[in-house]
């Protein structure tokens, strides 16, 4: 076991872990974040994708011991301290980017990253800069419209560019 | 008829209710914006793997690294000795308890855990349960298992080979690898029109193994109460109270002491319908430790082992005019099922509903025969959006049509118009036995073929092929069949295909819909709400839809084939109108008039000539369950429960073009667009029906291009995981262009027909056509799936269908 400290979603936490504990686990089953999912066993569906230090990363790919010291934020923790939802979680509602539910966690997190590397991204870099990410409901149409108009809001331009 | 669908249209803003100026009529709300959202967009949705109980423990299962085996031994003293290891079950422990084999859906049985052999990698040998999920793996390895390789069976079409090894030695009587033969149509009629017509083609088309791979796997928690006996089962189950009926006859406790509750589930796509033997084993776990056993599989667990789709070896024959004029399409099939047979569809169609595959043309004759086989793969073969192998027999036709199309040097296009079931002659009855409901096909050919500007892509490519470039444009126009179905003709293990709905309206006019079928994205808690809402007139967000558990919903089969919508939506509305038609009984008790002369408007009974006297739907809710006087025989509530038997199918259909460009240095295709016109009927929700086919697009995209579960003759798997499993990513899949006509369905209670799976099966030969159109110059007539880079070289070499 080792001893670790993080901050998760604004709260901090000391938690003795075995070294192969994944993050994801770690934050599922020690912490109760259920909302960051796991979907499949070699890194490449992305619906892990949490912020380590501000940065995406598929938390099924880290063990929780390497994000010591780290902040981190996961879906849970991207509202508004008043419960607004966050422009990307509120444009995946609106376009319609999410039916299971089940990638969203993980395509959210990721859009944000994408949106902080390159807040007016075109269509192709949308799409991949979310290639990490799978879907198998959407076709991804929808998610890419969502993308836009939450570039197109946090840029404070008035509505979506789609 | 309306007018295409602008595809960049955004949410509008929710007035009253729009659908009643809506010229299209979308019922309810129309594009109304989801009530799932709000939880999942949080992270707050909550998935089988998020539930945790007091005690819980963790099951994993050991599988076999061999496809066909005798299994010598299975020596688990160290595992047991690990000090997290609370059980370790084998095959043999099963027999005890007469659980180690389990009925299929398709009255066949399957190994839960293996006794005498092994029958495909992947299967289940033995199930550690254990403190928490790393020592269930841990354990794992401690097990030491002898095997005694056997031959594997893996092309299907040596199976039945004289002398090919038995797979099935377990079965008495069965000397081979034959599972069923089956057949639809006149064959003798077929062979005279096919004898006397002036052209004939024929290919083999072969639609590979898939497998539907929802983001979220397989799992399920067993809580056994040993006091009460009773068993609550959480399952990522498509059909939860099917499960219930068919836990209670395999593991022998009463059903009314069994409690299924489906979760959110993330994506089902026909994965989830059948019962696996780690949802036995967590039970089997669970009674043994005497608390909660969680089992969730990995991805490559769910690839090599839950249900496969497809598997169709198809030789397809068509027989026309010169002029075009397609007289009768014939078909042999030979279905790899696996080592089990296990394949989900109504008893009386071991096929499915293959038999749709005379399509949308309207034939003088036609005959299928299928030959079921066994082989040392995974069972399935009923899954991925199928609509009981239609995706198969929309592909065998559409792949045919191209290739008379070819053969006559005919425009495709102008071949299927020329040869469409007309508009009055629906009802239609096929050459196999369905009757079409309804379908109205040209105007939504043409509205494909104005929307993509098919006369001039047909000019662009010549210009392209003038100068060495390889573009190809692929049609597919599909007849669907969806919404099993009539009890007399259609159960699964003995269980007819109807479905429930209640309806309660709350005493302050809130209601609440129970369903017997099981979202898992589809958005039901959205649009059955709607329908609902259309119907009583009560606003959409004061209606709470509760599904998947099936202590408190009524019983019915599931949601797959697209059903949801024709049979659950039936029952809904009918449930609605029962609600409707008691409220104007109250009404006219509150209003001291005679029910006869009282006239309704949406949400609302009033006096007929005086629309200032009425009461509302919530008025009168409060009224049944107040002090207000009742007629005889009307009990104080207001809800209703209906179980639906629809009639017959609801046939949907659609018209797809695929623009493809074929690097001539690589052979990778690029999806250049693909325009898809779609006809379900009444549209409940515009958007939710896009997505729907947003998505099925994509999945028509990943089988034409990427996507095999693969065998080497050892019989190991070769699409075990997402590495080589490949879906396709936002990159490969462009921006779908989507249109739509209304036909509705006359015989549905709204006009509804299912939408889900249309196009999962209608674009993988619009996509395939259009690679088969591009590498005409080549000379090639047809090329299997996937058409990979490497595949499309080797065609351009001169090597259509490589070898597995």
């Amino acid at each position: 076991m080792t001893s670790i400290n993080v901050r998760v979603d604004g709260a901090s936490y000391s938690d003795d872990v075995e070294p192969r504990t994944l993050l994801v686990h770690y934050l599922r089953e020690t912490l109760g974040k259920v909302g960051t999912v796991v979907g499949c066993d070699t890194s490449n569906c992305g619906a892990c994708t949490v912020h380590l230090d501000g940065e995406a990363v598929k938390s099924c790919t880290v063990f929780a011991v390497q994000a010591d010291g780290s902040e981190i934020t996961t879906i849970e923790g991207i509202a508004g301290g008043d419960g607004a939802l966050h422009p990307v979680q509120k444009a995946f509602h609106e376009m319609h980017g999410l039916q299971c539910g089940y990638c969203t966690p993980g395509m959210i997190m990721a859009s944000i990253d994408l949106l902080k590397e390159n807040p007016s991204p075109s269509e192709t870099e949308i799409r991949e800069g979310i290639e990490g990410n799978l879907c198998r409901c959407t076709g991804y149409q929808n998610i890419v419209r969502a993308v836009q108009q939450a570039a197109g809001e946090m840029s404070g331009a008035t509505g979506g560019q789609a | 008829m309306t007018t295409v669908q602008d595809r960049s249209a955004m949410p509008q803003e929710r007035e009253p209710n729009p659908a009643l100026s809506d010229p299209d009529r979308p019922i309810g709300y129309g594009r109304v914006q989801r009530k799932e959202d709000p939880r999942f967009i949080r992270g707050r949705g909550r998935y089988l793997d998020d539930i945790v109980l007091p005690g819980m423990l963790h099951g994993a299962i050991l599988r076999s690294p061999v496809a066909h085996a005798r299994l010598v031994s299975v020596d688990t003293t160290e595992a047991l000795a690990h000090p997290k290891v609370r059980a370790v079950v084998t095959g043999k422990d099963l027999e005890g308890l007469n659980l180690a084999w389990a009925p299929t859906l398709s009255a066949d049985v399957q190994a839960v855990l293996a006794t005498d052999k092994v029958r495909f990698q992947g299967q289940e040998v033995a199930f550690v349960v254990a403190d928490d999920r790393y020592a269930a793996r841990d354990a794992l390895e401690l097990i030491d298992v002898e095997y005694e390789d056997l031959p594997p069976v893996v092309d299907a079409r040596r199976a039945l080979d004289p002398g090919a090894p038995v797979i099935r030695d377990d079965k008495e009587g069965q000397t081979d690898n034959h599972v069923f033969d089956w057949e639809a149509g006149d064959a003798a009629a077929t062979d005279a029109v096919f004898a006397r017509a002036d052209v004939v083609v024929s290919e083999e088309v072969v639609y590979p193994r898939v497998h539907p791979a929802p983001m979220e796997t397989c799992g399920a928690i067993a809580d056994y109460e040993p006091v009460e006996g009773r068993l609550t089962l959480y399952e990522t189950s498509q059909a939860p109270h099917a499960h219930r009926t068919l836990f209670a006859m395999v593991a022998g406790i009463p059903e009314h002491k069994i409690r299924v509750i489906s979760p959110d589930i993330g994506g089902g796509f026909g994965n989830k319908v059948g019962i696996y033997p780690g949802y036995i084993l967590a039970v089997v776990g669970s009674i043994v430790t005497g608390r909660p056993v969680k089992w969730v599989e990995d991805r490559s667990e769910n690839l090599m082992s839950t249900s496969f789709a497809r598997d169709y070896i198809m030789r397809g024959e068509v027989a026309a005019t010169r002029e075009g004029k397609i007289l009768a399409v014939r078909t042999t099939v030979l279905a790899d099922h696996g080592a089990f047979n296990a394949t989900a569809q109504p008893t009386k169609y071991p096929a499915g509903f293959f038999s749709i595959f005379t399509g949308s043309y309207d034939l003088e004759a036609a005959h299928c025969s299928v030959t079921g086989v066994y082989t040392n793969k995974a069972p399935g073969g009923v899954a991925y959006a199928c609509s009981f192998r239609v995706t198969e027999a929309v592909y065998l036709v559409e792949r045919m049509v191209d290739v008379l199309a070819a053969e006559l040097a005919m425009d495709p296009a102008e071949l299927r118009l020329k040869n469409f079931i007309r508009p009055e002659q629906f009802p239609y009855r096929n050459k196999t036995g369905w009757e079409y409901d309804s379908g109205d096909y040209e105007p939504a050919m043409r509205m494909a073929m104005d929307r993509i500007g098919y006369a001039d892509l047909r000019r662009e490519q010549a210009e392209r092929r003038d100068r060495g470039e390889l573009m190809g444009i692929g049609v597919s126009f599909f007849t669907e069949t969806v919404g099993a179905g009539p009890r007399k003709h259609m159960d699964i293990v003995g269980l007819g295909m109807a479905d429930g709905a209640e309806v309660r309206v709350h005493p302050t006019g809130k209601a609440v819909v129970r369903l017997s079928v099981q979202t898992q994205g589809q958005g039901h808690e959205t649009t059955f709400a709607q329908i609902l809402a259309e119907e009583l007139g009560i606003p959409p967000e004061d209606i709470d839809v509760v599904h998947g558990d099936t202590d408190n919903t009524p019983f019915g089969l599931g949601t797959y084939g697209s059903r949801s919508t024709p049979v659950s939506g039936g029952a809904v509305a009918l449930a609605a109108r029962k609600v409707k038609d008691k409220a104007r009984l109250i009404a006219a008790a509150m209003l001291e008039t005679r029910p006869e002369d009282l006239e309704w408007e949406k949400g609302r009974w009033f006096v007929a000539g005086d629309p200032t006297v009425g009461k509302t739907i919530a008025e009168i809710a409060l009224g049944a369950h107040g002090t207000v006087a009742l007629p005889e025989g009307v009990d104080g509530n207001l809800d209703a429960e209906v179980t639906y038997d629809p009639p017959n199918l609801t046939f949907p259909f659609g018209a797809y073009i695929c623009v493809v460009d074929v690097d001539p240095g690589t052979g990778k295709v690029h999806v250049r667009r693909f325009v898809a016109v779609d006809d379900c009927g009444t549209r409940i929700n515009p958007m939710i029906v896009e997505g729907q086919i947003h998505g099925g697009l994509a999945d028509g995209v990943g089988m034409a291009l990427m996507e095999f579960i693969g065998f080497d003759e050892q019989g190991n798997c070769l699409g075990g995981s997402f590495m080589d499993y490949l879906i396709p990513t936002a990159v490969e899949v462009p921006d779908w262009e989507t249109g739509y006509t209304v036909t509705p369905s006359p015989h549905h209670p709204i006009g509804a027909k299912g939408i889900g799976e249309s196009a999962t099966v209608g674009s993988p030969p619009a996509v395939v056509n259009a690679v088969v159109d591009a590498l005409a110059p080549f000379g090639i007539r047809h090329m299997d799936m996937p058409c990979t880079p490497a595949r499309v070289w080797a065609a351009m070499q001169g090597r259509p269908t490589p070898p597995v």
